[in-house]
């Protein structure tokens, strides 16, 4: 019954939060946008109370089930735990807890956060980790389905489906999601809940509050027949049936065990002697897996730019070197947005516009950027603050976009248009949102001309100006971020 | 009918049978079912050349928009192959059905258009149909006596033959940002002696018909023809842009273009024969608004509304073939059946699509016919595509309006901003237009290109930001 009820619930919050890692289509974030808010480490950083409390509350009543049911991570690792189930019956037997490993990566993930340290915070945090997988690996799929349906309705003329660009956002970010996957993988299919149990940062955590948990899984002895099916099939390699012990620090409650027991002898319920276990060992392995496989389909995904004769080629924009990276409107500051950030990519993934994608840069590592090689952030769009659940981007108004000062507009003299190409253009002020651009003359080396001036007190960084500018493959106007964004 | 009405049909009627010639041909094999009712029943209609006697099937056929083997015109598929097989077959077909006038030009096509041109001409016999193919010397590359001439004997090379049959200076009117109209004429045809130089392949048989086709500045349209008073040239032809819109409204449309009714009939009072090209407006009057298609097919329910525009074009005495660049088999059907033999239009119809070229003209679309001489833009826009986007989505009553919080509003919003992604890459769209102004001397309807892209890309901008 309990595992019945976890594998539904597991179902729908995987379908709900792959949904909503794919599809931004169907503005699916607004009625499954919760999904992502109440993740534990986004919460956190959120400082959302409501949701953290609950989940510690619930951890103490029930035991983990947050890591059964909520982790998208965890019910992913369940999936190839049962696949490997399948290949390989009554495969686990009781490990020990292993104590060093897991509280030194979790000393490791706090301090890393204190200091925002954004490599190993992104590394490591969960549902993050699945984000990544879905938006490198699912999305493009997904899109090429989509793309697939766009043209079946441009042909039948109907309006439902729109073509959307696939892309390799990062590389490094698409070879860390293989990775993860891979791994993850290998690991839950060989050792079921192995790396919730000694790496994950939130299994951790969770554990402290599980051991005291007050419904949990109990051995009644008078039926037990020592057949020993109970431990052979517990994932989290949580059962000692010899000694009669469970422990509820790597317990994640899905009931496997419940089941598997035909005498009866497990039951789920109250029990207010609380168990101390002894630790695990784990085992970590070939992190360098599949690295050669990941290359060459990060070069797949790329989409073909059609080019035609009659009309002229158009070179593909290249991103400037920016000194400060652009965040997203409603990121506060570079420093606030990576402290807060887990580089989930539930913004990347939405991105109607093609501006966010995750930065390459060490110290942002996987967080997202803003470039304008694709499109710029248009003034009526205000999607990645309503669908990050972390806080890093904090929910923003239209109006209070047009206040927000991510960046400011760089003149780049050498690439313009009007000066390299000799013709009037002006397309950068034209397009400017705020109208921060003004034409002003200039005494160019054929006489007068017109080349923008940026006033950098109106300039917002959305890069209409960098993304329309005609100049290819470097614009002639850039944005550069504002360490902190002004508010006027 | 009143009895003025009728009386005035009949001698419409008479007007026309006196033109009509037996082509000898048997119709029967025409496909009835592309056909109206009234038309398609009997022979090609045709008109006589004073110069030459020529007997030149009304219908002529234009080598500008041929089918590409990946489908539609190279507009569709800039870097697709000719499809020679259906040019052959089409090209059959015309000549089977009595037409027997193409017009081509070395820049039609990217280039290609004489080449097919020739190869599906050649397999006919070369007194069986008249060649008109154009001297396009736009590029200044071009305009030297050497470059010219290359480019005239290239045109017999590539169509196969040692003769045109009617030769046109292509385009004359048009300036460019360095040389006003006259500057520009002189520059293509008479600094470097290539008019004379005509003139003398003229004599000596390697062409029949010597004329010009007119865009642009009425000053050397008038020129030419007073040039053709005081006997200094000859014009056997000239070509013209007409139809019921461009008639009374080409000036009100664009201010710097001159009315076709001007253009007629200052080459009626001389008796040069007329080929008249632009019949349909680049296709735009096949496609009308269900308005006005239904005032049309109030009168003739089986009547395509295309054929207004070919009876209209055909009718004026003194026409010699109107052209039609027609792309499909099911065109060229039709069009034969509109002019098998031409219905002439009656006075009371003629008032009925002035009224329709009134309500065409308040439309306020933009005035492009996908020549395609504005191509390729510099910066890489498709101008062509995005105005004829925003044509077709003002002539099919398809953009927004209303209350912007109706729900119709918001579909048709949705459906115009999607459409014209599907239309044109979002790098090809308006808003890429940096109004460098290279494009504006190409156009030869005289459109002020980047001012009406911005004008769309506002639009587009103001709809977006909805």
């Amino acid at each position: 019954m309990l595992r019945k009820i976890r594998i539904c619930l597991q179902i729908i919050m995987m379908a709900l939060v792959t949904l909503l890692m794919l599809s931004m289509g169907f503005r699916v974030h607004l009625w499954a946008g919760w999904v992502a808010k109440i993740q534990f480490l986004p919460a956190f950083l959120a400082f959302n109370t409501v949701v953290v409390s609950l989940i510690g509350f619930a951890t103490l009543f029930f035991g983990r089930i947050y890591c059964s049911v909520v982790c998208p991570l965890g019910i992913m690792q369940d999936f190839f735990s049962w696949l490997g189930g399948k290949a390989k019956k009554n495969r686990f037997s009781y490990a020990k807890e292993n104590r060093v490993l897991r509280y030194g990566f979790f000393a490791i993930f706090v301090i890393a956060m204190i200091f925002g340290f954004a490599p190993l915070t992104t590394l490591l945090a969960p549902y993050s980790a699945y984000g990544r997988i879905v938006n490198s690996l699912f999305k493009p799929l997904y899109d090429l389905l989509n793309n697939w349906l766009a043209s079946m309705d441009a042909a039948h003329d109907r309006y439902n489906f729109t073509e959307v660009q696939i892309w390799t956002r990062s590389v490094t970010t698409f070879v860390v999601a293989v990775l993860t996957l891979l791994i993850l993988a290998f690991l839950a299919w060989r050792k079921g809940r192995v790396y919730c149990n000694s790496i994950c940062p939130v299994g951790t955590f969770l554990s402290f509050i599980s051991r005291f948990s007050l419904l949990r899984v109990r051995f009644d002895k008078d039926n037990c027949k020592n057949c020993g099916m109970c431990e052979k099939n517990c994932k989290a390699q949580a059962i000692d049936f010899k000694n009669g012990k469970v422990d509820y620090s790597r317990c994640v409650v899905c009931g496997d065990c419940l089941d598997k027991c035909k005498f009866d002898a497990l039951k789920y319920g109250r029990d207010l002697s609380a168990f101390k276990s002894k630790p695990v060992d784990t085992e970590r392995r070939a992190f360098f897996v599949g690295a050669a496989v990941a290359g060459t389909t990060a070069a797949m995904a790329q989409t073909q730019m059609k080019v035609d004769g009659g009309l002229a080629v158009i070179e593909d924009k290249k991103a400037p070197k920016r000194q400060t990276p652009v965040t997203p409107p409603g990121s506060v500051s570079a420093r606030h947005f990576q402290k807060h950030c887990t580089a989930c990519q539930l913004c990347v993934s939405g991105c109607p516009n093609n501006v966010l994608r995750p930065s390459t840069d060490f110290q942002h590592f996987m967080q997202p950027v803003m470039s304008f090689e694709r499109g710029y952030c248009r003034p009526e769009c205000t999607r990645c603050s309503e669908v990050c659940p972390t806080g890093a981007i904090k929910t923003i108004t239209r109006e209070e976009k047009t206040a927000i000062h991510a960046g400011h507009a760089v003149w780049v003299k050498e690439n313009c248009v009007v000066l390299t190409d000799g013709v009037s253009c002006g397309n950068c002020a034209r397009h400017c949102p705020t109208g921060a651009i003004q034409m002003v003359d200039y005494a160019g080396p054929n006489g007068t001309v017109q080349v923008p001036a940026v006033d950098e007190n109106k300039c917002i960084g959305c890069g209409a100006c960098e993304h329309l500018c005609p100049a290819r493959p470097f614009s002639a106007i850039y944005v550069e971020g504002n360490e902190m964004h002004q508010i006027k | 009918m009143d009895r003025r009405d009728f009386i005035k049909h009949i001698g419409g009627a008479a007007v026309a049978t006196s033109v009509v010639l037996s082509a000898c041909k048997s119709s029967n094999d025409k496909p009835k079912a592309l056909e109206g009712i009234l038309d398609g029943q009997g022979e090609m209609t045709y008109r006589t050349n004073p110069n030459t006697g020529d007997k030149v099937s009304i219908l002529g056929y234009g080598m500008m928009r041929l089918p590409v083997e990946e489908g539609g015109t190279l507009r569709d598929h800039p870097n697709s192959p000719i499809d020679q097989e259906l040019v052959n077959q089409e090209i059959d077909y015309a000549l089977e059905h009595g037409m027997n006038y193409f017009d081509t030009s070395p820049v039609y096509c990217k280039g290609m258009s004489e080449r097919a041109t020739g190869i599906a001409l050649a397999r006919h016999p070369r007194n069986s149909y008249y060649i008109a193919t154009k001297l396009s010397n736009f590029s200044p590359s071009t305009w030297s006596t050497e470059a010219s001439k290359a480019m005239f004997e290239n045109s017999l090379k590539e169509l196969q033959t040692d003769y045109i049959d009617y030769l046109l200076l292509h385009s004359v009117g048009g300036e460019s940002k360095e040389l006003n109209s006259t500057e520009m004429f002189n520059a293509r045809y008479m600094d470097n002696g290539i008019l004379d130089w005509l003139v003398e392949q003229k004599a000596a048989g390697r062409i029949r018909n010597l004329g010009f086709s007119f865009h642009g500045d009425p000053k050397i349209f008038d020129m030419l023809l007073q040039w053709h008073d005081e006997g200094r040239y000859h014009w056997d032809f000239v070509q013209i842009q007409m139809n019921y819109v461009d008639w009374n409204y080409a000036h009100v449309i664009e201010p710097e273009n001159v009315n076709a009714s001007y253009l007629y009939e200052e080459l009626h009072r001389r008796g040069i024969p007329g080929v008249i090209m632009e019949p349909l407006l680049g296709g735009r009057l096949a496609s009308l608004p269900d308005y006005i298609v239904k005032q049309m097919q109030e009168r003739e329910p089986e009547t395509p509304v295309a054929r207004w525009a070919f009876r209209y074009a055909g009718t004026p005495e003194g026409i010699l073939t109107v052209l039609s660049g027609m792309t499909y088999m099911e065109h060229l059907v039709q069009n034969v059946a509109t002019y098998s033999p031409l219905r002439p239009i009656t006075p009371e119809e003629d008032e009925f699509l002035m009224k329709v070229a009134e309500e065409f003209v308040e439309l306020k679309t933009v005035p492009c016919t996908s020549c395609n001489y504005c191509m390729p833009c510099h910066y890489g826009l498709n101008i062509p595509v995005i105005f004829s986007y925003y044509n077709a989505c003002i002539t099919e009553g398809k953009m927004p309006a209303g209350n912007t919080e109706a729900r119709e509003y918001q579909e048709a919003r949705k459906r115009f901003l999607i459409g014209y992604d599907r239309n044109v890459p979002s790098l090809r769209q308006a808003s890429h237009c940096i109004g460098c102004n290279q494009c504006v001397e190409h156009c030869p309807q005289k459109i002020n290109i980047p001012e009406e892209l911005h004008r769309i890309d506002d639009y587009v901008e103001q709809l977006k930001r909805q």
